[in-house]
């Protein structure tokens, strides 16, 4: 199940983060992203951060969401 | 400024005939038919499933392997959550479970170690069933179990990859395909350039999508335009996720414990190099090997046609149990009980009969 919700990292301890989707906090294993930091946004696949967001990427993702009507999204 | 939607209708109106597009992830099935996208395809774009549900295209023989195991007492099976209720030969981990049997639902083989150093007398075996993007996190668990010494960790592996299963597709020539939508976490791990083979070798159109509706959108409209173009190249829509070579830790990792393997999948035969097998130098972890566990006939349940819905071939209107004697209640098949299964896709969004 491929789910591609930015998770915040919001604590780190050598390889495991902890991290914030919207609040709601897990802990996850950050060993296959290379210098993850606090405030990264990671992709979680099954309890593993699988690749780090910048910013722009993040912000990508977020104006996708915010498209309502599929029928109104502008190329 | 056009909407995407018109974007694609302009360039199917030109490309004239009829195009299938098929993708080959469980969460792109899920993500076109429940943001009914697929509703918004002109006629002549078809959008077709192929085997892209790992639990979906796992044989019976595993089922009813890991039911046997978990009837052990000294064995606790760990699990990912949609392979519950998966129907084996005769039984699934979801009816064993009620019967009293230890099977946890986990939601990473992190949490499936963990279980292992809090039970020491048990022996856990975890359920490894995924693609590339799974795979890697179980090869973490078995080095970690491996360094921590912690010898009652087991995984019975049924992992497999993509690119030969997509060529086996191709050379089947069953079903058109005119161009593939790429799965995006598979790519997040191995890299788009995985893809590259299908393009040059078989001149099909390979496009990796995120999974947003939008994203898939996108990816069509490009997989059109490479229509339009006689081109046939990978292009990523993914951009925000997807780079050329992948997660170059994450594939060390698969190399380091796993090695390709002629690997059966459901309802397609066995596809060469298409599945993951734990290497020599960590038998100690692989349940089949160091808890003596057999693998039975693969016994398809009469009428069940799983397998060529994977393959495309068919809807699952076309298949006479949908509906009927399958359905999400009482299935027949894992596309029907799986999350990411077709069946189940049809049965939730569209019709519940078949025709």
């Amino acid at each position: 199940m491929c789910l591609a919700i930015p998770a915040k990292i919001v604590e780190l301890n050598g390889t495991t983060a902890t991290i914030s989707v919207d609040g709601a906090l897990r802990e996850v294993n950050v060993s296959l992203v290379e210098e993850p930091r606090l405030g990264d946004y990671v992709l979680i696949h099954a309890g593993f951060a699988i690749h780090k967001w910048d910013e722009s990427e993040v912000k990508e993702l977020e104006a996708i969401r915010a498209a309502t009507d599929l029928r109104e999204v502008l190329v | 400024m056009k909407t995407l939607v018109q974007a694609i209708e302009e360039r199917a109106r030109r490309v004239g005939r009829d195009v299938q597009f098929m993708e080959v992830c469980g969460t792109h099935t899920m993500v076109a038919f429940r943001t009914g996208l697929r509703q918004l395809l002109p006629a002549n774009v078809r959008l077709i499933s192929g085997p892209g549900c790992p639990v979906c295209v796992t044989d019976v023989n595993y089922i009813d392997a890991a039911v046997e195991l978990c009837r052990r007492p000294d064995v606790i099976v760990a699990t990912f959550g949609d392979l519950l209720r998966v129907p084996g030969s005769d039984s699934s981990l979801e009816r064993e479970r009620a019967a009293g049997a230890n099977v946890r639902v986990v939601y990473s083989p992190t949490d499936a170690l963990a279980l292992a150093q809090e039970c020491p007398s048990k022996h856990v075996v975890f359920l490894g069933v995924g693609f590339e993007t799974t795979a890697p996190t179980v090869a973490w668990s078995i080095c970690c179990a491996a360094r921590d010494g912690i010898d009652n960790y087991f995984v019975l592996c049924a992992h497999k990859t993509m690119p030969r299963a997509m060529e086996a597709l191709v050379k089947d020539q069953q079903v058109k395909i005119d161009g593939f939508i790429c799965p995006g976490h598979v790519s997040v791990i191995t890299g788009a350039a995985m893809y590259r083979f299908i393009c040059e070798q078989y001149k099909i159109p390979c496009v990796v999508s995120g999974f947003e509706a939008w994203d898939m959108l996108k990816a069509i409209t490009l997989l059109l335009q490479q229509v339009l173009d006689s081109r046939a190249e990978v292009e990523v829509e993914y951009s925000r996720s997807v780079t050329e070579h992948g997660n170059a830790a994450a594939q060390r990792l698969i190399s380091e414990v796993f090695e390709p393997y002629d690997a059966s999948w459901r309802g397609i035969g066995t596809i060469p190099q298409s599945g993951l097998a734990i290497r020599p130098q960590y038998a100690r972890f692989d349940a089949a090997r160091a808890l003596t566990v057999r693998f039975g006939e693969a016994h398809v349940p009469p009428g069940c046609r799983c397998g060529d819905v994977l393959r495309g071939v068919l809807t699952p209107l076309e298949c006479k149990l949908f509906g009927r004697t399958c359905a999400p209640v009482h299935p027949i098949g894992p596309c029907m009980v799986s999350s990411e299964g077709v069946c189940a896709a049809y049965y939730k969004y569209e019709k519940r009969v078949a025709a």
